[in-house]
C-alpha cells in the first residue's frame, strides 16, 4: 500500500484529498490528512464580515464535511517535518511515514512581528479583516464609530487575496455613504507597492476606479512601525500618516512548522517548481495553496487551478513517468468595488490581467478590469461554487489554464 | 521586446524599464540607471548591495526581494531605504539589470 501523506485541510489541501481520492486507486493507495482545527473558514468571506454583508455562518463550516470517504483525517497538530526519513511527526508523538507527501499548511497573519500595532490598541483603534475573529471585531467597531481618518495597510508582500485591500477600501466607500456618514471618512490606502496594485495596466485602472471613489493612494509605504499612541504609521523612509482606525494587513507568513523543519524561505514558503509544485530539494514532497513559494497569488482560486493541474500530473508522476510542466500561474480574481458592482482580473505568470470579457470571448457576462453588476453577483455565487462545487474537487465549467481569448490587447 | 541604449550599449527592456537580459548588463549601465533613479553616485555601500543581488539573480533567475537582500547582504531595512530611496528592492534590481522583483504579484 502507498501512502499519500497531505498536511493541511483548508482550502488546497482539502481539493487535494477530493481530487486524489478520485484519481489514485483505493487498493493500492491510502491517503491520510491532517489538521490541527476543526473549523473550515471560507476566507474570501471575512472582507464581507465587518460591513455586516455576511455573518458567521456564511463562512464557518466543519472541515470533516469536505472529506471524501476513505481519506483518513487526524486532528492534531504537527511537531515536525523529517523529509530525509520520508515522516512527519504529530504534536502528542505519533510519527507518519508516507511515500508522497503534499504540504498545504497554507499562511497566516503575524501582528506580532511589526511593533506597536499588535500590542494594546490591536482591537481598539487598530484591526484587521484577515482573521475571522479580526474581521468580526471590525464589524463591532464600525457599529459605533463616528468617523475620521481609516488608513488600510499593508505591511509587506507577497500577501493573502492581493486585492482584499482595495475590496476593502471600496466597500467601506459605499458603506458609510449607505450610513450617511461618508463625508466624515477619509479613506486612504499605505501600500509598499508603487501603485494601487502590482501590474501596471491593472494599476492604472483599479488607480481610476479608487480616485473616483475619493479614496487616497499613498505608494512606496513600507511601515517600521506603529505608533498606537500618537496613532501614526512610522515607514523606514520616516514617512509618517496619522489615522484615527487603522485597518492592517499584517505580515503574512508560511506555517512555523516549516521553519522548524528547515524547508522554507525567509517568509516560510516552500521553494519548488512553479510549473509542477514539486519541491526544489525533495523529490517526493510537493507543496499547494498558500505555502508554496510560487510568483502567483495566493488565493483559492490560484488553489484551485493548481489542483485541476496537479491531480493527473501526480498520477503520472507516481507511475514513474516525468511531471509535465503544466501550470501556468492563473489567478482570477472577483474585486468588488461596492454599490453592488464588481470588476474582474484574469492573469498568469507571464500575462498581466488586461480589460476584456470572461469567461466568453466578447460575450462574458463578466466584464474585465470593469465594473459591472455581473461581476458583483459572480463574486456572490462564487461563495456557493466553493462550498458546494470547489472543494470537493469537482469540476468547474472553467479552464484551469489562462486564455487570451476574449482579453483586449492593444 | 523595445530596446533602449544605456551608457552607448543597446540593452533589451520590458515596459516598465527593467532590463530582460541580465547578461547584457556592465557596471556603466548600474551607473547611468541610478543616475535616471536620482542617485548622483554609487558608493561602496551601493555596491556591496548590487552585486548581491546580481549574484542572487544571475543563481536564481529572479531579482531578490527586500526581506532576502536584508537578510542575504548584512544591511538593514532602514540603510536600504537611506541607499535607495522609495522602493528600495525595486530601485536595485532596476540598477543591477534584474527583472522587476516578482515578490508582488
Amino acid at each position: 500500500m502507498k501512502k499519500l501523506l497531505i498536511l493541511g485541510a483548508g482550502t488546497a489541501g482539502t481539493m487535494v484529498a477530493n481530487k486524489l481520492n478520485r484519481l489514485l486507486d483505493k487498493d493500492e493507495w491510502k491517503i491520510t490528512i491532517v489538521d490541527q482545527t476543526e473549523t473550515h473558514y471560507y476566507q474570501p468571506g471575512f472582507l464581507f464580515i465587518p460591513f455586516g454583508v455576511y455573518t458567521k455562518n456564511d463562512v464557518v463550516k466543519p472541515k470533516r464535511y469536505f472529506m471524501p470517504y476513505g481519506v483518513d483525517l487526524i486532528m492534531s497538530p504537527i511537531e515536525v517535518i523529517e523529509p530525509d526519513h520520508n515522516r512527519v511527526k504529530l504534536s502528542d508523538g505519533r510519527l507518519l511515514d508516507y511515500d508522497f507527501l503534499v504540504i498545504a499548511t497554507g499562511a497566516d497573519i503575524h501582528p506580532e512581528l511589526t511593533p506597536g500595532l499588535g500590542e494594546h490598541e490591536w482591537g481598539q483603534s487598530i484591526h484587521t479583516f484577515y482573521s475571522f475573529e479580526g474581521a468580526q471585531a471590525l464589524h463591532k467597531k464600525f457599529k459605533t464609530w463616528e468617523g475620521g481618518r481609516l488608513v488600510v495597510n499593508v505591511v509587506d508582500n507577497p500577501i493573502k487575496c492581493p486585492v482584499a485591500p482595495l475590496e476593502f477600501l471600496m466597500l467601506a466607500d459605499w458603506y458609510f455613504h449607505e450610513r450617511g456618514m461618508r463625508d466624515k471618512v477619509e479613506l486612504i490606502y499605505a501600500t509598499p507597492l508603487s501603485g494601487a496594485f502590482t501590474k501596471p495596466i491593472a494599476s492604472r485602472l483599479l488607480g481610476d476606479i479608487l480616485g473616483q471613489k475619493n479614496i487616497k493612494v499613498v505608494p512606496d509605504f513600507l511601515v517600521e512601525h506603529v505608533d498606537p499612541d500618537a496613532k501614526k504609521l512610522v515607514a523606514f523612509d520616516e514617512q509618517e500618516i496619522p489615522y484615527d482606525l487603522l485597518v492592517s494587513v499584517p505580515l503574512n507568513m508560511g506555517a512555523p512548522v516549516v521553519a522548524k523543519s528547515g524547508l522554507g524561505d525567509e517568509l516560510n514558503y516552500i521553494p519548488v517548481n512553479k510549473n509542477t509544485f514539486l519541491s526544489n530539494k525533495f523529490a517526493n514532497i510537493f507543496v499547494l495553496g498558500d505555502a508554496a513559494g510560487v510568483p502567483t497569488s495566493k488565493a483559492g482560486s490560484v488553489a484551485h487551478f493548481a489542483v485541476d493541474t496537479f491531480g493527473e500530473n501526480f498520477v503520472r508522476y507516481s507511475e514513474g513517468l516525468e511531471l509535465l510542466p503544466v501550470f501556468d500561474g492563473h489567478a482570477n480574481c472577483f474585486i468588488e468595488s461596492g454599490y453592488g458592482k464588481g470588476v474582474l482580473i484574469d492573469f498568469n505568470y507571464t500575462q498581466e490581467p488586461l480589460p476584456g470579457r470572461y469567461p466568453l470571448p466578447g460575450v462574458g457576462p463578466f466584464t474585465l478590469l470593469q465594473e459591472s453588476e455581473a461581476n458583483h453577483w459572480g463574486k456572490l455565487m462564487f461563495r456557493w461554487m466553493y462550498w458546494n462545487i470547489l472543494l470537493k474537487g469537482q469540476e468547474l465549467p472553467l479552464p484551469a489554464l489562462m486564455s487570451m481569448a476574449g482579453k483586449w490587447v492593444k | 521586446m523595445a530596446t533602449k541604449t544605456i551608457a552607448t550599449k543597446i540593452v533589451q527592456v520590458n515596459e516598465e524599464g527593467f532590463m530582460t537580459n541580465p547578461a547584457e548588463w556592465t557596471k556603466e549601465i548600474a551607473a547611468e540607471i541610478a543616475k535616471e533613479d536620482g542617485i548622483a553616485e554609487l558608493t561602496a555601500a551601493h555596491w556591496k548591495v548590487i552585486e548581491f543581488c546580481r549574484k542572487e539573480g544571475m543563481t536564481s533567475g529572479k531579482a531578490p526581494t527586500l526581506r532576502q537582500i536584508t537578510s542575504g547582504a548584512g544591511v538593514t531595512t532602514k540603510e536600504m531605504f537611506a541607499l535607495f530611496p522609495k522602493g528600495p528592492a525595486k530601485k536595485v534590481a532596476h540598477i543591477s539589470g534584474l527583472g522587476k522583483p516578482e515578490g508582488c504579484v
